[in-house]
């Protein structure tokens, strides 16, 4: 108790904001969750572009996927959110946000699925060259399956990570949580609570969302899909 | 100013990730729990709430910090933080029989660490380390929203400057001088590799 007594920590104040940084934080997650759907699917087709084999095709999968993730998301975030407007494209800041969010990340899960792709044993594309079936039934029926299984921790791991980055939505003016008690902070000149208490909820969150994967994971078969 | 505060990052994240990885692995209960609860602390909020709470919050406690000082401790604590777990893990892989022989060797446990474990386990760190460090460029982007003029708030202001007529060649040579270099990181990190790992070839019998 001394300790928050010496830094002038303001136990009603606290109180009075947390609710409003409670549902704050609802949009982190929300962007959050979103993105990763977007993240999961664009990754997937980005994996499948850069396995494409002629070279003329996947080459230019390699350059987008390390353009956009050797490129900082806040950059990122304004370019959508300035540009999009200059095409015609008139988005709200939340689903420009979640957009950018989930395209940023649609190259981490892509460099998972591709690992995931290259895991499956040849010998499962060469029975499926010998059934006859085609690329693409090759793909959804035997190679996609048993991937997926694989991916699944390392994809959570990016759940986690994608929730902490939300934070950066509060440059293109989305009003989450950190943005939430920057307003807090500039009204009542107290940005000690707020912003403490921000990241207390992202430390919180973050740590029980990375036990949840860890569950998950725990219940996942081992070996992918008994198929051999 | 984008690559000045990535260089002292580095170097910040660099030293915290050494100081953080030996002491997750210290039999000393106090450095142990101090290293987890520092990794813990910073890999569970992301950078930008770090940064925010230095600048916005340490001034109530009678600490002001430049923008630019603020921006250079958020980050390389932060991938310090991201660090410290890579330079635990290569550590850990070193085969335990090197660590074994060193014991009988009689050296000191600071040896061990200093003059066995660590040059054979730096090799492993590099590649990490290259992720980590262009990470690390990406990250500090975000010191353009505490008022550095880095890269990113440049961009921003030749923006308004213009009155929006070249927004979008603006943010996209901005991406694309990030995306050079973090080329150039790539590149480096690479050599690097070679030379240390062409040292580690010739070592062995």
């Amino acid at each position: 108790m001394n300790f928050f007594e010496r830094i002038d920590w303001d136990w009603s104040f606290a109180a009075e904001i947390m609710p409003v940084l409670a549902r704050a934080v609802i949009i982190n997650v929300q962007a959050t969750l979103l993105g990763f759907v977007i993240a999961v699917t664009v990754g997937l087709g980005f994996a499948l572009w850069r396995r494409h084999p002629n070279r003329w095709v996947s080459y230019p999968a390699v350059f987008v996927i390390e353009f956009i993730r050797s490129t900082p998301l806040l950059v990122q975030l304004y370019f959508l959110f300035f540009v999009l407007p200059l095409w015609g494209v008139r988005l709200p800041a939340l689903a420009t946000g979640t957009i950018a969010l989930g395209l940023h990340f649609s190259t981490y899960a892509s460099e998972v699925y591709r690992s995931g792709l290259d895991n499956v044993p040849r010998g499962q594309w060469e029975a499926a060259t010998a059934l006859n079936l085609t690329t693409r039934n090759t793909y959804l029926r035997i190679i996609i399956p048993q991937a997926i299984p694989i991916t699944v921790p390392a994809l959570g791991n990016y759940l986690v990570a994608m929730f902490k980055e939300s934070a950066l939505l509060s440059a293109i003016s989305v009003v989450e949580i950190l943005q939430r008690g920057k307003i807090i902070g500039s009204q009542t000149f107290r940005y000690l609570e707020p912003i403490t208490i921000a990241g207390i909820v992202f430390l919180v969150l973050t740590i029980v969302s990375a036990l949840l994967v860890q569950a998950v994971e725990r219940t996942l078969p081992q070996q992918g899909v008994p198929l051999k | 100013m984008t690559l000045w505060i990535t260089w002292w990052a580095g170097v910040l994240a660099l030293i915290m990730a050494f100081v953080g990885g030996v002491a997750k692995l210290s039999h000393n209960a106090l450095a142990r729990w101090s290293a987890i609860i520092y990794i813990e602390l910073f890999r569970g909020t992301s950078a930008i709430v770090q940064l925010f709470w230095l600048f916005f919050v340490l001034p109530f406690f009678g600490i002001n910090l430049s923008a630019v000082l603020a921006g250079i401790l958020a980050l390389g604590l932060n991938v310090g933080a991201y660090g410290a777990e890579v330079v635990r893990g290569a550590i850990l892989a070193v085969p335990k029989g090197q660590y074994e022989a060193a014991t009988a060797l009689n050296f000191t446990a600071k040896q061990r660490l200093w003059r066995v474990l660590i040059p054979q386990a730096v090799v492993n760190m590099i590649p990490p380390f290259g992720n980590l460090a262009i990470e690390l460029l990406k990250a500090t982007s975000l010191v353009s929203l505490v008022t550095v003029t880095d890269l990113t708030y440049r961009a921003q202001i030749l923006d308004r400057n213009s009155f929006g007529v070249q927004t979008s060649s603006i943010y996209f040579l901005t991406l694309i001088l990030y995306f050079v270099f973090a080329v150039i990181i790539t590149l480096l990190i690479r050599g690097v590799e070679t030379r240390l790992s062409t040292g580690r070839d010739r070592g062995r019998a």
